[in-house]
């Protein structure tokens, strides 16, 4: 992280929006995720059928009468299951990574401002939840504590702070020194005002970048988990899509080719966002 | 370098110790009685109960539980699986050799492939503006660094062992069993293709972009024009001077994601049926075994810590100039 880039304020800067859409994948990007959350919003009236309900016709190949994308094995329509699954993987995706985004700048601030022994302790936690390998304490985690959407928002964000805080700890760190804070500090404004007034606001550029591609690894840690089981039964979600298909992967290639096709390019697309704004917001150095 | 050294296991020493406090703390605030989960429904005397507690060590302080536990861990003892009726440390060694085989060979596929792709893309890159390979192999690997290990592994079934019948998807060996020695071991390599290529990829585009950057930051420097000038083969520009002076962040990379190969091996264990921990893992899971699966989770992360240490050392070794990691 090249912490000089980030000093100055970006949104100030004229061209932003021209330098976020200078490549044609960004406008992709962007489509794809637009339509994606429309399609999630509008579910029940997107699709014809229930996600939920089986029918007589299991295991249709697609193309099978009122059922484009086939069937799965108790007769579900799969195209109702994508399109009901993207509300599970945004929902999580987005809300552990608002999570963790506020997790990772609380403790960032805290550290980067005041320094020290604070800095010290904070980091060498952020250090040990950043040694714990995410994926088999997520999956322990919800195996030993029972699952549901909520439990794993908390899990995957719990796991996914510790990048942020130290981007925003090095920006805080340096941008604590400046002059501007020190004019705020002779004016009077008390440390909290400082760091939410003075400081954030000038450190905004790495986060807006590392919480787009923490949606994007909170998407996939979800889908691995319901994948091994252990997402919410109530909803429908692609990974445990994959999770059916796995039994029937000789008589029903559909079953595993849509959701996973519905995961890659939700991943993708969250993952060219974060390029894009990382090259909009801080052309000098890259993020990762 | 020694004081390095030194520095770095001192550093390493508290994190280990974290690690098996939170599987400690894991086993203890895991909602459900153990006794119960023992006795099982069955109305025992609650004098039973107590001399249970009392046996298990369960009505002592939670710090002398913890010490307990520290203790049992650094002699090896992880305790015992009532689901296969086995120690759990024996279970695990059981295994290891397979989970082993399939991760080395996935980090290896990768960084081979990975710096070839790197390097290729980094000389398209500074060769001319908008080379045609790198705009390919950076497309590619954005595309590959998104697809789910263990759809791909799904998809790789479909298309080389049920589409085209060229190599097997399930388990690590023939089902009728396999001939003793060499002939036996050269059999069971095709069963490694595909969840090996599944568990690789992420890694490989991650080492590809690695490489890529770091080779460009090298390529402009003084001592490649002096060797060009020298008129010094393209490959000995490339891979003697420009690679050596771009590996260290390269193997840093590599180092650092040896536990998460290791962890995304339980999905692509999951769906090849390929007998290591990961499907020890998923088994344990669906029969809730705890005392398997969080010995697993002690052992992937006390390797990612012990990874991450040796590829600090490494990492000095090989490029002095890093003053601090």
């Amino acid at each position: 992280m090249n912490v000089a880039a980030t000093v100055g304020t970006p949104f100030q800067r004229a061209p932003f929006l021209k330098l976020l859409l200078r490549k044609g994948s960004t406008w992709a990007a962007l489509a794809f995720i637009a339509a994606l959350v429309l399609a999630a919003v509008l579910a029940p009236w997107v699709v014809a059928h229930d996600p939920l309900r089986g029918g007589n016709d299991a295991l249709l190949a697609p193309l099978a009468a009122g059922h484009w994308l086939g069937t799965d094995d108790l007769g579900r329509d799969v195209w109702a299951r994508v399109v009901f699954g993207a509300r599970i993987s945004l929902t999580i995706g987005i809300a552990s990574a608002l999570f963790a985004v506020v997790v990772g700048v609380v403790i960032g601030a805290l550290a980067g401002y005041f320094g020290g022994w604070i800095d010290a302790l904070l980091m060498r936690v952020a250090e040990f939840f950043q040694t714990l390998p995410r994926f088999v304490v997520a999956l322990i985690v919800i195996a030993l504590f029972g699952t549901s959407v909520l439990k794993m928002i908390v899990v995957i964000a719990a796991l996914s702070w510790p990048q942020l805080a130290r981007v925003v700890r090095a920006s805080v760190a340096t941008l604590a020194q400046s002059q501007f804070v020190d004019a705020a500090r002779v004016a009077g404004m008390g440390h909290a005002a400082i760091i939410a007034r003075e400081i954030l606001p000038n450190a905004a550029a790495p986060i807006i970048v590392l919480g787009s591609l923490d949606i994007a690894m909170a998407i996939l840690i979800e889908a691995s988990l319901s994948f091994f089981g252990l997402g919410d039964a109530n909803h429908v979600s692609w990974g445990a899509m994959l999770n059916d298909a796995q039994q029937y992967l000789r008589s029903a290639w559909w079953m595993s080719v849509f959701p996973g096709l519905a995961i890659a390019l939700t991943v993708l697309a969250f993952n060219l966002l974060g390029d894009a704004l990382n090259d909009a917001l801080n052309p000098r150095g890259a993020a990762r | 370098m020694t004081a390095f050294i030194l520095r770095r296991l001192l550093h390493a020493v508290p994190l280990l110790l974290a690690v098996v406090v939170l599987n400690f703390l894991l086993i203890a605030f895991t909602p459900g009685d153990p006794i119960t989960l023992l006795v099982g429904d069955f109305p025992a005397p609650p004098e039973y109960l107590a001399q249970m507690r009392r046996e298990y060590g369960l009505d002592q302080p939670l710090w002398v539980q913890l010490l307990r536990y520290l203790g049992k861990v650094a002699v090896g003892d992880f305790g015992f699986s009532f689901a296969n009726q086995q120690p759990v440390a024996a279970l695990i060694f059981d295994r290891l050799g397979a989970t082993l085989e399939l991760t080395l060979t996935a980090l290896l596929f990768a960084s081979v492939v990975g710096i070839a792709f790197g390097v290729i893309a980094a000389r398209s890159a500074s060769a001319r503006r908008h080379g045609v390979a790198d705009s390919v192999i950076q497309g590619a690997s954005s595309a590959g660094y998104a697809v789910p290990d263990f759809w791909l592994g799904q998809i790789l079934i479909l298309v080389f062992a049920i589409g085209l019948g060229w190599l097997p998807s399930q388990g690590n060996a023939p089902v009728r069993g396999s001939a003793p020695g060499w002939a036996g071991w050269v059999a069971h390599l095709p069963y490694l293709v595909l969840p090996a290529f599944a568990l690789s990829l992420r890694y490989l585009t991650l080492i590809t972009r690695i490489t890529r950057a770091a080779m460009l930051e090298v390529m402009g420097a003084d001592y490649i024009l002096a060797a060009r000038a020298r008129g010094a083969s393209e490959w000995t520009v490339l891979v003697v001077h420009a690679l050596r002076n771009a590996a260290a962040p390269v193997l840093a990379v590599i180092g650092y994601n040896v536990g998460f190969v290791l962890a995304g091996s339980a999905l692509i264990e999951a769906v090849f049926a390929w007998p290591g921990i990961g499907r020890l893992l998923f088994e344990s899971i669906s029969k809730r075994d705890y005392p398997v699966m969080l010995a697993i989770l002690l052992m992937v992360s006390a390797t990612v810590v012990i990874a991450n240490l040796v590829t600090d050392i490494v990492h000095r070794m090989i490029d002095p100039r890093i003053e601090r990691a």
